[in-house]
C-alpha cells in the first residue's frame, strides 16, 4: 500500500473522507479529510467548537457522520457504536476520561471487554484473570499504582488518564485518539503522559492527539492539522512549520501570523 | 526528588488501606447495627424474641419488602428508581388470582405473577429509553398509578379469594426441621429469598451485565463509551425490577390466599427505605446485597421489637422515617472521612 502525503513511514491506518456532520440546523462538520500512518502522531488544533471533538467522536463510532466516509487499512467501514470503532482497533481518550469513579482500576481498563467465559452474549467474568492482566498492563506502559483494586475515585489526575490511556491501549490499538490528554494535568504530571504517547509510537500504534497545548503539540507530534469552522483549514509536517504560525491557523489566518502571536512582546 | 517520591509512595499506601477499610464498613456496618437490635429484642424480650416461632414470624413478615427491595436495589444501583412495584405486585396477584380460579394448571399460574411484573419492568423500561423521559421517576410514577388503576378495573374494586393450595405453597407452607419442636420449621418462602439474594449477589458480581449496571451507576457516559447498550441494560434492570415484584405477588398470594387490589400500597417506599438504609447510594454505583437484606431487617426487626414491646404502630412508622434519615447521615459521615480531600 503507498503511503501518501504524510511523514509516517508506514502504512495508512485510518482515512476519513469528506466527513460532514449536522446536529439540526448546524453544521459542525464539512467535508473534513483526515489521513493517519502508522506510528505517527498527528496534532489536530483548532480553536473551541471548530469540531475537533466531534470530528473524533465520528472516528470513534459515537457519532454517526451525515455523509462522508471512514476507511481503515484500506477498507471502508462503517461504526455505529464504539463497540464497532473498538473491533477496528480504534480506541479513544475522552476528554472528561469517561471512567466509573465507582470501580476498581482492572474493571475500567476492561469494561465492556471482559475477561472470562463466554455465555449465550453475557461473560462470566473472571476478576483474577482480569487483575493480572490490568498490572501487566499497566506495568508495561509504565504506569504505577498501588494496586489494580484502587476504586478511579481514589486516584489522581495523572493516574486517572494514566488509567484511561491503559483502558484504550489494553486490545492492541491501532489507533489511540486522545482528547486534550493533558489539559487537566499537573505539570509534573504531563510529561509522563507525553512519553506514554510516543512509547505508542514507537510500537506502530497512529496516535492523533488533540491539543490547546503547543508545547505538547510540538513535543510529540509528527504532524499537525487545523480545523477551522468545521473545515479543513491548513496541514504540514511538524519541521516546516512552527509554533506561531499553527497559532495562526487556529484562529483562522494563513501567513501573516507573527503579528497576531500571543507569546510576542511588543 | 528521592526523598520527595518516597513520601508520596508512603501516604497512598495509608490511603488505599483507609479506603478498604472504609469500603469494608461501607458494606457489612450495617450488619452491626442488625446484630446490636436483636442482642437488645434478646435482652429485653428473653422468653419470645428468640423462639422458633417468633424467628419464622420474622422471616415470612419481611418476604414482601424483601423482594422487592432486591429488585429496587437492581435500579437504585442505576441511580434509578422505580416507583411502580406496589402497583405492580397488586395486578400480579390480581391476574394469578384470577387465571387460577379459571381454571389454568398450577405450574402456569406460578409463572403468572413473574410475567406481569416483567412485562410492566419493560414497558417502565422502554419508556425511560424510547421516550427518553426525564427521570425514571416520573415514568415510574405514571405506572403507579396506571397499574394500580388496572387492579380495579380487571377486578371491579373487589378481591378475588380461594387461590388453590399448589399456588400457595410457596407463600404458606413449611419445612420441618428434625428438631427443635413444633415451631422449628423453614418457610419455603425463606429458601426462596435466599436463591433470589445469592442469585443477585453472584449476578451483579460476576456476570458482565451486573458489572455494566454498576457501571452505568458510576458514570453512563463511560459505560457508553465502552460499548455498552446502555437502553438496553436499563431495560433489564426495570424488568427484573417487576420480575422480583411479581415473585412478591406470589409469596402475598400464599400467605393471604386471595388477591387484593389495594395489595402493596405504599410497598415501593418500605422497599427503597429498606434499600437506603442498607447502604446502596441513591446517585447510584454503591450498594450490596447483604447490606439490602440487612436493610430488610432492621425494619422487619424494628416492627417486631415494637410489636413484642407493645408499642403502637404509629410509632413504628415514626421511628423508621427517623431510621431513615439517620442511616443516611451516618453514610453521609462515613463517605467523607473515606473520601479523598
Amino acid at each position: 500500500m503507498q503511503a501518501k502525503g504524510s511523514s509516517g513511514d508506514g502504512e495508512i491506518l485510518l482515512e476519513a473522507r469528506g466527513i460532514t456532520k449536522y446536529f439540526g440546523a448546524v453544521t459542525a462538520l464539512e467535508g473534513v479529510n483526515l489521513t493517519l500512518s502508522r506510528g505517527e502522531v498527528l496534532g489536530v488544533v483548532g480553536d473551541n467548537g471548530a469540531g475537533k471533538s466531534t470530528l473524533m467522536k465520528v472516528l470513534s463510532g459515537l457519532f454517526r457522520p451525515s455523509e462522508g466516509e471512514i476507511w481503515v487499512q484500506g477498507r471502508p467501514v462503517v461504526f455505529n457504536s464504539p463497540r464497532d470503532s473498538h473491533k477496528a482497533g480504534i480506541e479513544m481518550v475522552y476528554q472528561d476520561l469517561a471512567l466509573a469513579g465507582n470501580m476498581p482500576i482492572f474493571e475500567n481498563i476492561y469494561l465492556g471487554r471482559e475477561p472470562g467465559r463466554k455465555v449465550g452474549g453475557l461473560t462470566l467474568v473472571d476478576h483474577a484473570q482480569s487483575r493480572k492482566l490490568a498490572a501487566e498492563h499497566l506495568n508495561r506502559l509504565q504506569v504505577h499504582v498501588k494496586s489494580v483494586d484502587q476504586n478511579v475515585e481514589d486516584l489522581s489526575g495523572g493516574q486517572r488518564q494514566a488509567v484511561a490511556i491503559a483502558r484504550a491501549t489494553a486490545f492492541d490499538a491501532k489507533v489511540v485518539i486522545m482528547d486534550e490528554p493533558t489539559a487537566a494535568l499537573a505539570i509534573k504530571e504531563v510529561g509522563k503522559v507525553l512519553d506514554l504517547i510516543k512509547r505508542l509510537k514507537d510500537h506502530g500504534v497512529g496516535v492523533i492527539l488533540i491539543s490547546h497545548r503547543m508545547d505538547d503539540v510540538f513535543y510529540v507530534c509528527d504532524r499537525v492539522m487545523a480545523i477551522f469552522h468545521g473545515r479543513n483549514f491548513a496541514e504540514a509536517p511538524l519541521k516546516d512549520t512552527n509554533r506561531n504560525e499553527v497559532i495562526g491557523w487556529i484562529m483562522g489566518t494563513k501567513g501573516h501570523a507573527t503579528g497576531l502571536a500571543h507569546d510576542k512582546v511588543h | 526528588m528521592a526523598q520527595a517520591s518516597k513520601g508520596t509512595a508512603i501516604a497512598p499506601q495509608n490511603e488505599f488501606q483507609r479506603s478498604l477499610r472504609s469500603r469494608l464498613l461501607e458494606d457489612y456496618g450495617i450488619l452491626l447495627v442488625v446484630l446490636t437490635m436483636c442482642i437488645v429484642l434478646a435482652i429485653l424480650q428473653p422468653d419470645y424474641f428468640l423462639s422458633a416461632q417468633n424467628v419464622t414470624n420474622i422471616v415470612r413478615q419481611v418476604g414482601m419488602n424483601a423482594l422487592l427491595a432486591l429488585g429496587l436495589y437492581i435500579v437504585i444501583v442505576t441511580a434509578g428508581i422505580d416507583l411502580s412495584v406496589g402497583s405492580v405486585m397488586a395486578l400480579s396477584i390480581m391476574l394469578l388470582a384470577m387465571v387460577d380460579k379459571a381454571g389454568l394448571p398450577w405450574p402456569l399460574v406460578l409463572l403468572v405473577g413473574p410475567a406481569v411484573g416483567t412485562s410492566i419492568g419493560i414497558i417502565n423500561g422502554l419508556g425511560l429509553t424510547l421516550l427518553r423521559l426525564p427521570h425514571p421517576f416520573i415514568m415510574t410514577l405514571g405506572t403507579l398509578n396506571a397499574v394500580r388503576g388496572l387492579c380495579n378495573l380487571v377486578s371491579g374494586g373487589q378481591p378475588i379469594s380461594g387461590i388453590s393450595d399448589e399456588v400457595r405453597f410457596i407463600g404458606i407452607a413449611d419445612i420441618p426441621l428434625p428438631f427443635g419442636g413444633e415451631f422449628a420449621v423453614i418457610p419455603v418462602s425463606a429458601i426462596l429469598l435466599l436463591v433470589c439474594y445469592a442469585g443477585v449477589a453472584w449476578f451483579m458480581k460476576k456476570v458482565s451485565l451486573g458489572r455494566h449496571i454498576f457501571a452505568i451507576g458510576g458514570n453512563p457516559q463511560a459505560a457508553r463509551v465502552a460499548g455498552i447498550n446502555v437502553n438496553g441494560v436499563l431495560v433489564f434492570v426495570y424488568a427484573a425490577s417487576g420480575f422480583f415484584a411479581g415473585l412478591a405477588a406470589l409469596l402475598m398470594a400464599g400467605r393471604t390466599g386471595s388477591g387484593y387490589p389495594n395489595l402493596g400500597i405504599g410497598a415501593e417506599l418500605d422497599a427503597i427505605a429498606a434499600v437506603i438504609i442498607g447502604g446502596a447510594s441513591f446517585f447510584g454505583g454503591r450498594g450490596s446485597v447483604v447490606g439490602v437484606f440487612a436493610g430488610v431487617l432492621v425494619m422487619g426487626l424494628l416492627r417486631n421489637g415494637l410489636n413484642l414491646m407493645n408499642i403502637s404502630a404509629f410509632w413504628q412508622q415514626t421511628l423508621i422515617g427517623v431510621i431513615i434519615i439517620f442511616a443516611v447521615w451516618i453514610d453521609v459521615l462515613r463517605r467523607n472521612s473515606g473520601q479523598r480531600k
